[in-house]
């Protein structure tokens, strides 16, 4: 892979769906590498943060492999963007894990569980499947989106967020939450864009161009 | 709802079953999957049948070359036996393993893999058959072999051990164009908390709504429909365009939330 083709940066730390992520990206004819070596966090434009399954296990790996003050650095004091996916976005947050564990600390917001007591009979955690989504007013990810957006999401804890004016997107799964949230250069789906089709490739494809 | 194509691997090949037996081909995995992909299915299970049989591991091999077609959710099964299996598969480009023989040879693999990789990616298949004196029972290895619990209490026992979603196997139905078996789905579907996708026996779209509202199967699973068209079952990959999906499943536009 040549060096002019790294305009994106997915950062592997052993958690998340890496291939599928960079298999879209080259769908849509935009370069990407893998790495797993925080010195090329360095030299990244732009990142993409995967992650699936526990937070505790995902934060444990980020800072045992050395990701966390250089991503911390790139992000915060540099203003790289950065779009986490999934468990990624909501390693952005405070806290994870019924707030046993602590996250990267980015983002005004907290890691829940789904809250059983607001949900209905039908309502199965994981939440897994299709759903709409709502664009909130920051929405550059959703610009230009096909009509009747839907992504895949597979989760069981969402982003609780203080301040709603960083949502870009909401959906409902017993009741509304954060689909999607933006602060700054710091971007972040709950929904997997990589396996979502064409709604997808838009948002990835948002991401490469317009941050 | 999820509606999604399940596709069955051997020898290199897709093939069809019925009721775990009789198997007809119905043609290239890499082009199947390809037309899954152009018409937006909403998910794919794909499944090898003869791993287990044959002890075979996973072949995460194909897994890639599946999931670099697969721009839709992806589950994968066939062969698991150990948690390094399940992390090579979801690296490979797959959201979900299938588990269905782990159940009753390696439940350690599923709960380790539940804790590393969380309770999304396993999918426990509940594999079914009405026995004529014992009523329904869980089968393990291709339907070969009995795994000594009911429907019901398989399915608890996989959340259990960490799996965050059933998929209901009626082995029964499978290939029959007789319908789901509800009773079966109602049963499952009331005793678990995680989602339960309908598996053996659809004909038709209004067999898929039969399973979710009736049944409270949150997703639907078919194999026949899929592949075959007519009475002698012509090879054709078909589905549904999901405006034709909206409309005869009546699903209301303003629905936030159509797990």
């Amino acid at each position: 892979m040549s060096s002019s083709d790294h305009s994106i940066t997915i950062v592997d730390y052993g958690v998340g769906n890496l291939l599928s992520i960079r298999n879209m990206l080259r769908k849509i004819g935009i370069g990407s590498r893998i790495t797993a070596d925080p010195d090329e966090i360095r030299t990244a434009d732009k990142l993409i943060l995967p992650g699936v399954g526990a937070f505790a296990h995902a934060m444990d790996r980020l800072r045992k492999l050395g990701f966390e003050d250089v991503l911390r650095q790139r992000v915060l004091d540099e203003g790289v963007p950065i779009l986490g996916i999934c468990l990624g976005m909501q390693l952005f947050a405070r806290r994870g894990d019924e707030g046993d564990v602590s996250g990267l600390g980015w983002l005004p917001a907290d890691a829940v569980p789904f809250d059983q007591a607001r949900l209905r009979a039908h309502d199965r955690v994981p939440h897994m499947g299709w759903s709409d989504i709502t664009p909130g007013p920051r929405s550059g990810l959703f610009e230009g989106a096909p009509p009747d957006p839907r992504f895949y999401f597979a989760h069981s804890f969402h982003l609780a967020y203080d301040d709603p004016a960083d949502v870009a997107a909401w959906t409902t799964h017993g009741y509304r939450f954060a689909a999607a949230v933006e602060r700054r250069n710091i971007l972040g789906v709950q929904f997997h864009p990589e396996k979502s089709h064409r709604y997808g490739m838009g948002v990835l494809r948002n991401f490469a161009e317009r941050y | 709802m999820r509606v999604i194509p399940t596709l069955l691997l051997r020898k290199g090949g897709l093939v069809k079953t019925v009721r775990f037996g009789r198997a007809a081909y119905v043609g290239d995995p890499i082009n199947t999957v390809k037309i899954f992909n152009d018409k937006e299915v909403d998910e794919l299970v794909v499944l090898d049948i003869d791993a287990t049989r044959e002890g075979r591991p996973p072949a995460v091999r194909k897994v890639e070359e599946i999931a670099g077609e697969c721009f839709m959710p992806l589950a994968y099964g066939g062969g698991i036996t150990t948690v390094e299996e399940i992390g090579h598969i979801l690296h490979a480009g797959a959201e979900k393993v299938v588990v269905n023989s782990a159940l009753a040879t390696h439940p350690g693999t599923i709960t380790e893999g539940a804790r590393r990789f969380g309770s999304q990616s396993i999918v426990a298949s509940i594999d079914v058959r009405r026995g004529w004196l014992r009523g329904y029972q869980a089968r393990t290895h291709g339907g070969s072999r009995d795994l000594g619990l009911g429907p019901v209490d398989a399915a608890l026992r996989a959340v259990e051990l960490g799996a965050g979603e059933i998929l209901l196997n009626s082995i029964d139905r499978d290939g029959t164009y007789e319908g789901y078996d509800l009773d079966l789905i109602r049963s499952v579907a009331s005793a678990v908390p995680v989602p339960v996708v309908a598996c053996g026996g659809a004909r038709n779209v209004g067999d898929f709504l039969a399973a979710t509202r009736d049944a409270e199967a949150s997703a639907v699973a078919a194999g026949s429909i899929f592949v075959f068209q007519g009475v002698h079952r012509a090879v054709l990959v078909n589905f549904p365009s999901v405006a034709v999906l909206n409309e005869q499943l009546f699903i209301p536009l303003s629905a936030g939330s159509n797990v």
